[in-house]
């Protein structure tokens, strides 16, 4: 009878934890923002440094300016461990919570902004996917509900290019070079390929592609394929662990490690940090948002947050994901400002918020104002270009910290508007959208 | 009191046969399929559905098929994940390539196709076993998701392997709502539950559980112990198949070939070792461990957090889930080794004597 009666008490418990959620009510008249996060699992050093500052950029928010025009933002986080069928689960939780639904959800995975893409315009619930996801949801007509926002993989792969051939002393340059892609053997990994492969038949210059499998931390074999294929540089589009191991393999196999770019997901701190001297003044990392803690908005953070013990995790302050989820909070916040001048101060449903992010426009004045100075680039969202920017700025490890490796530039945006183009018009062709810019 | 089948009697061998010999279990078993076909879609919320519902019933599915192979035949399997990427793959090219293709066939096709690859992987079956077994079979593995990677076509040419499914319609009505899809998935896995049912119950069934228990014995007495292992194989395989085409169409909607990864077959295999290994009932016991348990733990620790007004990062309520989930998947395996079918069928002991034990 022991062991029947323990599991009848464990279904009581499960069943007072079923009631409990209908007893939660989010407290009425705030902007509920719903946040599929991850902090557990092999990607979840990166998640926590985004999610603190996405929800420290929320806190500062309601403590510095009580809300947004007086609303007052209130934010759940589910816990997707970078799982594609958890991020889902969060998302129909968190869709329920209130009336006004999630606001906008950034996934910040692949894989769940993918399996969101049909289901978002169903309930009317914008994608926010920073840099990330599907490319060719920058057409906003075929895409409306989904918002690549800042420079998305095809972009970047371009402006690593333009880079390299700054460093070469001009895109002419590339002609016969060869270019070694050893990326992450994924969703994400492969993203950058057809673009890549475009431009090498644009620019003559040789692409040598190397998948590293799945977390990525024994790469042996690739470096030395890498050294025997004598590349002139090697772009690295990794994430996780692997950026770490790639560095600290590339300074034991040997190729020139300053002839290395990477994308912004290679080269957060955590990772570079752990490949210590192995990545000093070697990696020059391409991003949309900058580290460091001198902009404005992070000393606010740091008085108004930090100050009164209502900050995630001091030690992430500043760094370059916590920057990111900022600017990601930022953009969340600012997309509810420019929707609630068209609808009202109250808080903005799904459909709202996501007219808010198709007319986001963020000029240096107002990045100035909100604080943010030259973190991010200037965005200016449209229907047709859900990107907003398309600009990057390499920045390279010198041990300690991160130096400007370039300005503000961008990739190839006529090829990238080209490829994006027919590839958003060949979806909506096998999905029957009729691409149209929605109103309202 | 309730729960006793005095004064039933058996006066044929059909009765005497039937997959539910106590009048208290088919009723019981009517009332249980009712509610999942009517009750369920009147009142259950679409998060019930689409989060927790739908991906129960196709784990309970691909559980069922690991549990032919490895609780019936006895032949360990790693590769479970990889038979139901063979299937969503499958049913994806079967949809996409031939034109007015019914939906239900492609299913089917790609079950059957799913079932060939199984077979292909199961030859090493017929020379080792145990342990080697599953090293053979965690090649497939390896091997499949690297092939739907590697060979774009499989994914008709989509730059990050990604394939987005096609809309399920049969017979021009469109499941697209998650109550539709909820019970199309509710309905083929009732159709293949009871075929599995009956399986077991036949002379293959009855091969199978003499190959698992002693195979030299079984080969004594007359068993062809290769077609026993190769039919266990692929209709292991054809139910992971079938389960794949499910995952992709009716929950994720899109998937890509490293989702169908080592993690999801040893969730597979832990949830017919928790539900109870050789057992139908089993598959789905476990399959509603392993998905909704973690579900309603985060429920209970997050909002239990809220209650009393304890502010914790989301991160420690996570990690805190996993602790009790490993805990309370201990605490299973120490009371009840055998799993969760075996406490029902204690259960159903102790209630025939209810209230008056001897």
């Amino acid at each position: 009878m022991k062991p029947l009666r323990a599991i009848a008490a464990l279904l009581l418990a499960v069943a007072a934890g079923a009631l409990s959620t209908q007893v939660i009510a989010q407290a009425a008249g705030t902007q509920f923002i719903g946040i599929t996060g991850y902090r557990v699992g092999p990607y979840g050093p990166n998640g926590a440094a985004f999610f603190t500052g996405f929800i420290d950029y929320l806190e500062l928010v309601n403590q510095r300016d009580g809300g947004v025009n007086g609303v007052k933002l209130s934010w759940e986080e589910c816990e997707t461990e970078y799982n594609t069928a958890k991020g889902l689960e969060c998302y129909e939780r968190l869709k329920t919570r209130t009336a006004t639904g999630p606001t906008a959800i950034h996934p910040m995975s692949t894989g769940i902004t993918y399996g969101l893409l049909d289901k978002a315009p169903e309930d009317k619930i914008p994608l926010i996917t920073l840099g990330y996801g599907r490319t060719d949801a920058v057409d906003g007509r075929v895409f409306p509900w989904v918002f690549p926002i800042l420079s998305n993989y095809w972009s970047a792969a371009t402006g690593i290019v333009n880079f390299i051939g700054e460093q070469e002393g001009g895109l002419a340059k590339l002609k016969g070079k060869k270019i070694v892609l050893l990326y992450h053997d994924s969703a994400y990994g492969k993203e950058p390929h057809p673009v890549l492969e475009a431009e090498a038949k644009k620019h003559g210059f040789d692409l040598v592609m190397v998948p590293v499998p799945h977390p990525g931390n024994e790469q042996q074999s690739q470096w030395l394929q890498i050294r025997r294929e004598r590349p002139d540089w090697v772009i690295l589009w990794g994430w996780g662990v692997m950026n770490a191991t790639a560095l600290k393999t590339a300074q034991k196999v040997g190729p020139p490690r300053d002839k290395m770019a990477g994308n912004w997901r290679a080269g957060p701190e955590i990772e570079t940090e752990a490949a210590g001297a192995a990545a000093a003044n070697e990696n020059n990392t391409a991003r949309q948002t900058r580290a460091g803690t001198d902009f404005p908005v992070v000393q606010d953070v740091l008085k108004h947050v930090y100050a009164s013990g209502k900050g995630g995790n001091k030690s992430l302050v500043g760094t370059v994901l916590w920057n990111r989820g900022m600017a990601a909070a930022m953009i969340t916040v600012e997309a509810v400002r420019t929707a609630q001048a068209k609808y009202g101060k109250k808080p903005m449903s799904g459909a709202q918020v996501r007219w808010g992010l198709e007319n986001l426009n963020l000029d240096q004045k107002r990045l100035d104002q909100l604080g943010f100075g030259s973190m991010i680039p200037t965005l200016a969202v449209s229907c047709t270009d859900h990107e907003g920017s398309g600009l990057v700025r390499f920045q390279q490890w010198d041990g300690k910290r991160w130096k400007t490796a370039s300005q503000w530039m961008s990739g190839d945006r006529a090829l990238v508007k080209k490829m994006v183009q027919e590839s958003a018009a060949q979806y909506a062709k096998e999905k029957g959208i009729k691409p149209a810019c929605l109103k309202g | 009191m309730l729960y006793r089948e005095a004064g039933q009697f058996k006066s044929s061998y059909a009765e005497d046969q039937a997959l539910f010999p106590i009048r208290q279990d088919r009723y019981g078993m009517l009332v249980l399929l009712a509610i999942a076909f009517v009750g369920v879609p009147l009142f259950a919320s679409d998060y019930w559905l689409t989060a927790i519902l739908v991906p129960f019933l196709v784990f309970s599915l691909a559980a069922l098929g690991l549990n032919i192979l490895t609780g019936y035949a006895g032949q360990l399997s790693l590769g479970t994940a990889a038979f139901m990427a063979v299937g969503a793959f499958a049913a994806y090219n079967f949809e996409l390539r031939v034109p007015g293709l019914p939906v239900l066939v492609s299913f089917v096709l790609a079950g059957l196709v799913a079932a060939l690859v199984g077979i292909a992987f199961g030859l090493p079956s017929l020379r080792i076993r145990g342990f080697y077994l599953a090293v053979a079979t965690l090649a497939a593995q390896f091997f499949i998701p690297w092939l739907l990677v590697k060979v774009s076509w499989f994914s008709n040419y989509s730059a990050s392997g990604v394939i987005t499914t096609q809309p399920i319609e049969i017979l021009g009505f469109v499941f697209d709502s998650p109550t539709r899809k909820y019970l199309l998935v509710l309905a083929i896995v009732c159709v293949l539950a009871l075929a599995a049912k009956n399986l077991v119950r036949s002379s293959i069934g009855r091969a199978w559980m003499a190959v698992r228990d002693m195979d030299v014995a079984a080969e004594v007495i007359g068993i062809r112990i290769v077609r026993a292992k190769l039919i266990a194989f692929a209709v292991s395989s054809f139910y992971c198949g079938i389960a794949g085409a499910l995952y992709a169409y009716a929950y994720l909607g899109s998937v890509e070939p490293d989702g169908f990864n080592l993690d999801l077959s040893f969730r597979i295999l832990f949830m017919i070792i928790i539900g109870g290994v050789g057992s139908i009932l089993g598959s789905f016991l476990g399959a509603a461990f392993i998905t909704v348990l973690p579900i309603f733990l985060d429920v209970l620790l997050t909002d239990g957090a809220h209650l009393f007004n304890l502010s914790l990062p989301a991160g420690v309520t996570s990690m805190a889930q996993l602790v009790v989930f490993g805990g309370l998947i201990i605490f299973f395996l120490i009371v009840e080794p055998h799993g969760l079918a075996r406490l029902w069928q204690i259960a159903k002991e102790k209630l025939r004597l209810w209230p008056f034990p001897h």
